[in-house]
């Protein structure tokens, strides 16, 4: 099933805060070592940043729009990840089908994923193809097409897309209840695929109405990465992108914020098919993009020596030292527009129950609060996640997907640039500082997923 | 340093297919001053070492009732060997951000290490010891072995490991191959550290390793590299046999009940074996049906045109003693029913007409294509090149494979069809699938 198209809703954060990471020290390495990025706007608003990586004859191109489900209108939730879908379904010039036809007949791969802050589309394809792509989401950006005999089918794709994802997945489901508790007024509390009852009423006119007001060149930045000079990429854009007249009435995006955190809030989900419990806690802190200079870096140092790999504090304690646990994390994804989330993770071993588990975290955080970290461990941290750099450089894919989510989330490409050297300059105060302001857990919401053993839970035969 | 590595007796120019010849690959055959072969592609645009390597003897060689032997121990390696205990280490694998990963499969245990150049002496050193003096202390055991056991826990309710695993018990019972590698929450507990040392002797040996290195780096040192981490491995390993296979069950459908709004259903049957003749052409067939791209006949009817599923698709899985064609979707329980019948439809249809000469010309087109493709980071061309060894496909493969799609003519992909889909499936649903009911077995 690894094969399967792959659409990707909110990516997974631990994840994510990693490669984030990776990618943004890539980025200054390639620098460092003479790859130079390179950052156009076109006069009708789009952007172009080019990663020139010439190893293989293939480049990957993608497209950001600057609109995600933080975007919606109340009471459409799902809408920026449903019109995702529905780009595939042709344009006057390019009818339904076409545009993956034209993608496979090369041997390209292509694909598109939704966040809380972006929609993008990509194929990676042979260098000589880079126009042709360019040329179809040019075509696409506002010649989609759309009729209920296409939109209605998708429609339950979406909803078995959210069953796959979120109904038979019951981690899934502590995790959008987490951020429902967590965001008290900012969209981000919705889940980027969706409440069930409004994605079985999200319709054609819905779709096509989000589409003229976000899909615009200048609502949009164009990554290319690979096997092509910045000056050629440049001229296929303006011979595509070009073309798009610029959209008179892009507004900023302005959510509704969030007040400030004042009550400790927890939750428990209890699901029949909850065979090993975890508890996991969201704390409300700053992104790189509202964080102020320093802070977004503290809290990726901070995620790496509480929880990043088997050498981090949780893991040690719980998992190795105090065997109370199978196992334990702590995560920080920067990249969000407004507020971003740092992450806490736990699953006991059996016999151990949740509020001891989530004791002996808390000890663990107040021990850095109260102590700060070692040199020792800042060092590793800090050199492990600036190593990623040269590892990073190895995956175009990966570097355009970096510079991708930057831009989306209000950083820019010297932001990415300079990430390594504003890690670098992190220290032992920094850190603590960073624990002691927004380790606080009025700022957070702790979730437990347990095993309903209720008798109405016990459907099974 | 003496006399060293006639580098290359073997070196095949591979012009990626569908790709200009601005790039090309060079894959050299290397030996290293002990005699240990290796296939070196150079690549010094970044300073990395990526070394993919394997051992014959993956999960097939657990005995029956201590399944995921051979995984448990893999899991273990970096938990201590020589005289380093686990926690320190992880700490020298860190702090020289040098990345160590072991897996199992059915007939391989697979290995690879990635590491910067500046401390690549120290990458090969702790994989020499990992391999070689992987130290098994009690307390990493039960701790590795609770990990996996909370995973197994976990799968023991999800719909996709439950339908997957039913697939494979029913497919080849009696045989290895119908257990997965990670063991069960019976076998686990059973496995003892002796069985996990008899794992690794009898594995890591030099006579049924294959190893793949890409980065900067030329071949006196990546042999120089190659000695450090393999050259004391036993000469000779110790495997016991593995009989040959068929899947077994076909046109049986069993269904697992379980409580999720969405049944998960896994299908398969007759695969072709990577040597058959009618390989390639089989592979393109079962693109055509149900390959991971936007175009297939699966992708639209079950997906595009009634909005049945997110997903669908079907792979080629090929072992050393079996073969099977392997697919899979997930569909709302009311409609399970329909979604299945459309797969067998669709199977049924090519088995009997194969695929129209357009269909296979675009397959054919996209195979080529593709293959570039998917080689674009260093792991991921040191992964193949293994794989191409493992296959026995020959250094020139990547350079005669466009060639071997070209060849495949339209009555080749309607016989090939016929061989992979007219035997019939073996049907797993897990769920609450509306109308579907086991079939008498």
């Amino acid at each position: 099933m690894s094969s399967q198209k792959f659409r990707l809703v909110r990516p997974l954060m631990s994840v994510a805060a990693v490669i984030a990471a990776a990618f943004a020290a890539g980025a200054a390495s390639a620098e460092t070592t003479g790859v130079p990025v390179a950052d156009f706007t076109l006069p009708n608003g789009l952007e172009l940043i080019v990663i020139p990586d010439h190893r293989a004859p293939v480049v990957t191109h993608m497209i950001w729009y600057k609109v995600g489900a933080a975007d919606e209108t109340p009471g459409k939730s799902g809408l920026a990840h449903f019109l995702e879908h529905l780009m595939f379904k042709g344009t006057a010039k390019n009818p339904a089908g076409q545009f993956s036809q034209v993608v496979a007949r090369f041997g390209g791969q292509e694909n598109a994923f939704t966040s809380s802050d972006y929609t993008a589309f990509y194929q990676r394809v042979p260098s000589e193809q880079l126009k042709t792509v360019m040329d179809l989401e040019a075509d696409r950006m506002t010649g989609l097409q759309l009729t209920d005999q296409v939109v209605l089918p998708e429609r339950e794709v979406i909803l078995e897309e959210q069953n796959q994802r979120v109904g038979n997945n019951p981690r899934a489901r502590l995790g959008e209840q987490i951020d429902a508790a967590l965001f008290l007024n900012h969209p981000y509390g919705k889940p980027v695929i969706g409440w069930r009852h409004e994605m079985e009423q999200l319709s054609r006119d819905d779709a096509i109405g989000f589409y003229r007001r976000f899909y615009a060149p200048n609502d949009a930045v164009v990554i290319v990465a690979g096997d092509v000079e910045p000056s050629e990429a440049l001229k296929f854009a303006e011979a595509t992108y070009g073309k798009v007249a610029r959209h008179a009435n892009i507004q900023p995006r302005e959510r509704p914020q969030e007040p400030p955190p004042v009550a400790v809030r927890s939750l428990t989900l209890a699901d029949p098919r909850v065979e090993q419990p975890m508890m996991q806690r969201d704390y409300l802190v700053p992104s790189a993009h509202t964080a102020k200079p320093g802070q977004s870096e503290a809290l990726d140092v901070l995620a790496h020596v509480l929880g990043g790999g088997s050498n981090s504090r949780l893991y040690r304690a719980l998992v190795v030292d105090k065997r109370v646990a199978v196992s334990a994390a702590a995560w920080y994804d920067s990249s969000a527009f407004d507020m971003a989330k740092f992450g806490v993770f736990a699953a006991p071993r059996p016999g151990v129950t949740l509020p001891q588990i989530e004791a002996d975290a808390d000890a663990v955080l107040a021990d850095v609060v109260a102590k700060g970290v070692s040199a020792e461990e800042l060092e590793r941290s800090k050199s492990r996640m600036i190593a990623d750099a040269v590892y990073a450089q190895d995956n175009q894919v990966s570097m355009a997907r970096w510079y991708g989510t930057a831009v989306m989330t209000g950083s820019t490409v010297d932001d990415v640039r300079r990430w390594p050297d504003r890690i670098r300059k992190v220290t032992a105060a920094d850190v603590q500082d960073a624990a002691r302001r927004w380790l606080d857990k009025r700022r957070s919401v702790t979730g437990y997923l347990i095993k309903d053993a209720s008798p109405q839970a016990e459907k099974k035969s | 340093m003496t006399r060293f590595l006639a580098a290359a007796a073997l070196t095949a120019l591979a012009l990626l297919a569908g790709a200009p010849a601005a790039s090309a690959m060079t894959i050299e055959k290397i030996v290293s001053p002990s005699g240990i072969t290796a296939w070196l592609v150079r690549e010094h645009s970044v300073p990395l070492v990526a070394l993919n390597y394997a051992f014959h003897g993956g999960s097939a060689q657990d005995e029956a009732d201590k399944s995921g032997t051979a995984n448990l121990a893999a899991d273990l390696l970096d938990e201590g060997a020589g005289t380093l205990d686990g926690k320190t280490f992880h700490e020298r694998l860190e702090d020289h951000a040098i990345e160590l990963r072991f897996s199992v499969a059915r007939d391989y245990f697979h290995g690879s290490l990635r590491t910067l150049n500046e401390h690549r002496e120290e990458a090969f050193d702790l994989l020499h010891l990992a391999l070689g003096a992987p130290r098994f202390d009690d307390d990493a055991v039960e701790r590795v072995r609770g990990q996996m056991l909370a995973i197994l826990r976990r799968e023991s309710t999800n719909p996709n490991s439950l339908a997957s695993r039913r697939w494979w018990e029913a497919a080849f019972p009696d045989h290895p191959y119908g257990r997965e590698s990670q063991g069960t929450l019976e076998s686990v507990p059973r496995i003892t550290v002796a069985d996990m040392r008899d794992y690794v002797r009898h594995t890591f040996a030099r006579n049924g390793l294959t190893i793949s290195i890409v980065g900067d780096i030329d071949a006196k040192t990546a042999g120089a590299l190659i000695d450090r981490a393999f050259a004391g491995l036993p000469a000779k390993g110790d495997l016991k046999p593995v009989a040959n296979a068929s899947p077994r069950g076909l046109g049986r459908r069993i269904v697992i009940n379980l409580d999720v709004p969405q049944a998960v259903v896994t299908f398969g049957g007759l695969g072709l074996a990577r040597h058959d003749p009618d390989f390639m052409a089989g592979y393109i067939v079962n693109h055509i049906l149900g390959g991971g791209s936007f175009t297939s006949r699966l992708y639209r009817e079950v997906r595009e045109k009634r909005g049945l599923a997110y997903g669908v698709s079907d792979t080629l899985v090929w072992f050393r003693r079996a073969a099977v064609v392997l697919g899979g979707t997930a569909t709302r329980a009311d409609r399970t029913a329909d979604a299945l019948a459309i797969v067998e439809a669709e199977t049924k249809r090519m088995a009997e007409n194969g695929p129209t000469p357009d269909e296979l010309a675009a397959a054919k087109s996209f195979l080529k294509g593709a293959y570039a493709l998917s080689l674009d980071s260093s792991a991921k061309i040191a992964a193949q090149l293994t794989q191409i060894q493992l296959d026995n496909l020959g250094i020139d493969y990547i350079q005669r494979r466009g060639a071997m799609i070209d060849a495949v003519g339209i009555a080749d992909a309607k016989r090939a069809a016929k061989r992979l889909f007219g035997g019939g499936m073996l049907v797993t649903v897990a769920g609450r699938p509306k109308g579907l009911t086991s079939s008498a077995e």
